[in-house]
């Protein structure tokens, strides 16, 4: 039988990549270690290696070609007592793995990106502006680079920030473009680096410390909350410290529970700290730096699964957006969907359903946690009488907890059925593909809990 | 019990280098193993009458300051916790009388009262601070732990034990980004020092060259429990030889001995070699807050170090033998007492913050 080759997944999240170039042709005999070709995702550029020995019968997709999904068949291989002649059968490529296929290394819930939905214009961009396609992780770090530009104070810190690019490449560029001095790989020491950020900043720099993750600031949380967040109270306003705490945040794919937690609710609980959350790539940006700007201390709370999602993006030289401000995804008159982050594109998908169903659902990005745009709430709650909240995390002290008791604290004489929560399970985050599907919030709950609020 | 001047300690280690410590005029520094830099040699600092006059004078100062802090807590006008400076009060003033107050910055724990008071910052807000008044350095929403003077480049005061080492490390680092020559002190305790993100800043400190001068206050006690009962390494001075940061153990109930290695440590540093780590041995006579039963040591013991190593009474000898007056002594510790009696008025006598003060300050901007 000959061997299929197929596009490997080089990360936890790879959807697909691009084949930059073939090592071997077709003819070439290769032995186990050789290096086939060389992947490139967003990320990052690997080697492809053989596993098995054999002679190369066949290359099926060309070097230079992008989108190659995972799990696509690249190459064939002949073993060692095979004719090559067998081959034939399998001169088509294989089509393009389902969705179904791709599933083990991809959660559901998060599987493609919501199709473009009837979405209410950013009050905050004017109207007629040009907009381009980035991913979110161009955003951020485009967000960046500008403020560095503006501002030298502006620096960047964190684990493999600078000579590696990122650990999920959000810094990527950075350290040619600004220097190490402004873009500085620290030891595996967040507690450390957390304290010396936020001592910068009491000293009148500007830091972005990046967490490789949120789950990792946990070692740090102890100067996050006590030395950042208290310090302009504490001093009775004499002693700031403008600082900008980034990482992704929430679940990734299939890294089970010590890195999978949304802190969205730790950190929101928590009085002289702004917490962001954004979904789409201008509010990645705009919110950035927005971030960096402020006097305030912020929790940047970004979304490795949104990372490589592109959006449109106003092409302005100085996007900038007000923090503590929601803004309405998809205006609708029947129902009001909550939620932030990644949660987002699933309420956009849950809306287009819906409205298949005669159901018209208005869509509230929160992009701040803290402060919390309760007057954007409140007024679509008056609007459409029912409400629920969507969510990628615990539901218990949730930021759906909050703003449910905002809905009924302020709210209450508009409610024309109790407001619902959707969140992932109350459990810790399980490994196994189909226990993490289920943990996870999915647009099925949210269309069902939707049609649940209107009676339907 | 001890009879050198210096801290006592059980310790047959830290009797033999205190040994080397409390020798008057030039010494042979105790240093870290062959891996880390050599430090030079330093002497104890050689003060002139009116210098030593008013270093003392701000001993005093601290000394009576506290005093009157602990009878307004006892009176019920001080609340929450209050830890003293009363005993340790050489290692502030002689420490801090060699930084260059325009450049330096400082930075320290809980028991900060004895440095904002040696970096000349106004008793009066400081005493209207502990008592909780809208006059107080923070507005009255700090509190004894919570003091910060961004003018005197005072960075506090901070609660939470070894936190205080990572800011500063973090101070040193924009001392260093701005270029500004500055350096950065971060006081620390001896119980603080077993905290591990003081040893993620050390690595950090000497992989970037920080202008870092790392204190160790060693008192003795992390409030009832002895170095000897929590430090694997009690020499204080040798944790940070596995990052090669140098360290000295100075006797810290020697005014000019504490000056004298600080003026070495500063050059060292500002010569760009690094950080330092200086470990002050000294002694708290009060309890390690308001609230302490004091049954983890002896009363004897306190009083023998009382009598003994008194870094007041000791500075105080020394400018009878320069030949101070008994007047001019007189004279000094009546205007200590005056400014202190003043401080405790205006504390008890200022409002309280207005009611709206709960909540401002929380965040710098409006959203």
């Amino acid at each position: 039988m000959p061997i299929e080759l197929k596009m490997p997944a080089l990360s936890p999240t790879m959807e697909e990549g691009t084949l930059a170039k073939w090592l071997v042709k077709e003819g070439d005999t290769v032995s186990s270690g050789d290096i086939l070709a060389e992947i490139e995702t967003d990320k990052a550029t690997m080697e492809f290696e053989a596993v098995d020995e054999g002679e190369i019968t066949q290359i099926l997709v060309p070097e230079g070609t992008d989108e190659v999904k995972v799990g696509t068949v690249i190459a064939m291989l002949a073993g060692e007592d095979e004719e090559v002649g067998d081959t034939d059968s399998t001169a088509v490529p294989a089509p393009a793995p389902s969705e179904a296929e791709t599933a083990p290394t991809e959660p559901v819930t998060v599987a493609s990106p919501p199709p473009p939905v009837s979405r209410a214009n950013d009050p905050a961009v004017p109207e007629g502006t040009e907009m381009v396609s980035i991913t979110v992780r161009e955003a951020l770090r485009d967000g960046m680079a500008e403020e560095m530009r503006r501002d030298d104070r502006v620096f960047v810190m964190g684990e493999e920030v600078a000579e590696y690019q990122g650990a999920y490449k959000v810094t990527q560029g950075l350290l040619d473009e600004f220097g190490p001095k402004r873009v500085i790989d620290t030891p595996i020491t967040e507690y450390g680096f957390a304290g010396v950020g936020a001592g910068a900043a009491m000293g009148g720099l500007r830091p972005i410390i990046e967490f490789m993750t949120f789950n990792f600031a946990m070692q740090a949380i102890d100067h996050i909350i006590n030395s950042a967040a208290k310090t302009n109270y504490m001093s009775g306003g004499q002693m700031r410290c403008p600082i900008v705490f980034r990482g992704p945040n929430g679940a990734a794919s299939r890294v089970a529970a010590q890195h999978s937690q949304n802190y969205g609710p730790w950190y929101a609980s928590v009085p002289g700290l702004i917490v962001i959350a954004p979904y789409d790539a201008a509010d990645a940006k705009g919110l950035m730096k927005a971030a960096i700007r402020t006097e305030d201390p912020v929790v940047f709370l970004e979304n490795e699964l949104l990372y490589g999602r592109s959006f449109d993006i106003p092409d302005l030289d100085d996007h900038v957006l007000p923090i503590g401000k929601a803004r309405i995804m998809r205006e609708g008159s029947d129902v009001t969907i909550v939620s932030y982050s990644i949660g987002v594109g699933l309420a956009l998908e849950a809306a287009d359903a819906l409205a298949g169903e005669g159901i018209d659902a208005e869509i509230i990005d929160l992009r701040t946690l803290r402060p919390l745009d309760t007057e954007t709430v409140l007024a679509s709650l008056k609007k459409t009488n029912r409400m629920v909240v969507a969510e990628e995390g615990w539901p218990t002290c949730s930021i759906a907890s909050e703003i449910i008791a905002i809905a009924m604290e302020q709210g209450f004489d508009d409610l024309d059925a109790p407001v619902l929560r959707v969140t992932d399970e109350d459990v810790p985050l399980p490994y196994a593909a189909n226990l993490e599907k289920d943990a996870l919030l999915s647009t099925p709950q949210i269309i069902e809990a939707a049609k649940k609020v209107c009676y339907k | 019990m001890a009879k050198a001047p210096a801290p006592k300690s059980s310790s047959k280690k830290s009797a033999s280098t205190r040994k080397k410590t409390s020798a008057p005029g030039k010494k042979a520094v105790v240093t870290s193993s062959s891996r880390v830099p050599k430090l030079p040699a330093y002497k104890r600092y050689k003060a002139n009458k009116a210098e030593l006059l008013e270093l003392y004078e701000q001993m005093l100062l601290i000394r009576r300051f506290e005093e009157k802090a602990g009878q307004l807590y006892g009176l019920g006008l001080i609340g929450g916790f209050c830890h003293l400076y009363i005993g340790q009060e050489a290692v502030a003033v002689g420490l801090q009388s060699a930084l260059d107050e325009d450049k330096d910055s400082v930075i320290t724990g809980y028991r900060d009262h004895g440095h904002m008071l040696a970096y000349g910052i106004d008793p009066k807000v400081i005493m209207a601070e502990l008592t909780g008044r809208a006059a107080g350095i923070s507005k009255g929403k700090g509190g004894s732990m919570h003091m910060f003077s961004v003018e005197h480049k005072f960075y506090g005061g901070h609660g939470i034990v070894g936190a205080q080492v990572s800011l500063g490390t973090g101070l040193g680092f924009a001392h260093k980004y701005r270029e500004d020559g500055g350096v950065c002190m971060a006081y620390f305790g001896d119980g603080a020092a077993n905290q591990g993100q003081v040893y993620e800043s050390f690595n950090m400190a000497e992989l970037w060259k920080l202008p870092m001068v790392f204190v160790i206050e060693n008192n003795q006690y992390a409030m009832g429990t002895s170095v000897n009962r929590s430090s694997a390494e009690d020499q204080l001075y040798r944790r940070g030889e596995s990052f090669r940061i140098p360290g000295i153990q100075v006797n810290g109930m020697d005014l000019l001995e504490v000056r004298g290695a600080a003026e070495m440590a500063l050059k060292w540093v500002r010569a760009g070699k690094g950080p330092i780590l200086m470990e002050l041995k000294t002694y708290r006579y009060r309890g390690h807050s308001m609230s302490d039963p004091a049954k983890y040591r002896s009363r004897e013991e306190v009083q023998s170090m009382r009598e003994k190593s008194d870094a007041i009474e000791q500075a105080k000898n020394e400018l009878i033998k320069m030949g101070i007056s008994e007047d001019e002594l007189k004279e000094a510790d009546k205007k200590i007492r005056k400014i202190v009696a003043e401080a405790a008025d205006f504390a008890e006598n200022s409002p309280e913050p207005d009611a709206s003060e709960l909540y401002t300050d929380v965040l710098v901007e409006t959203y």
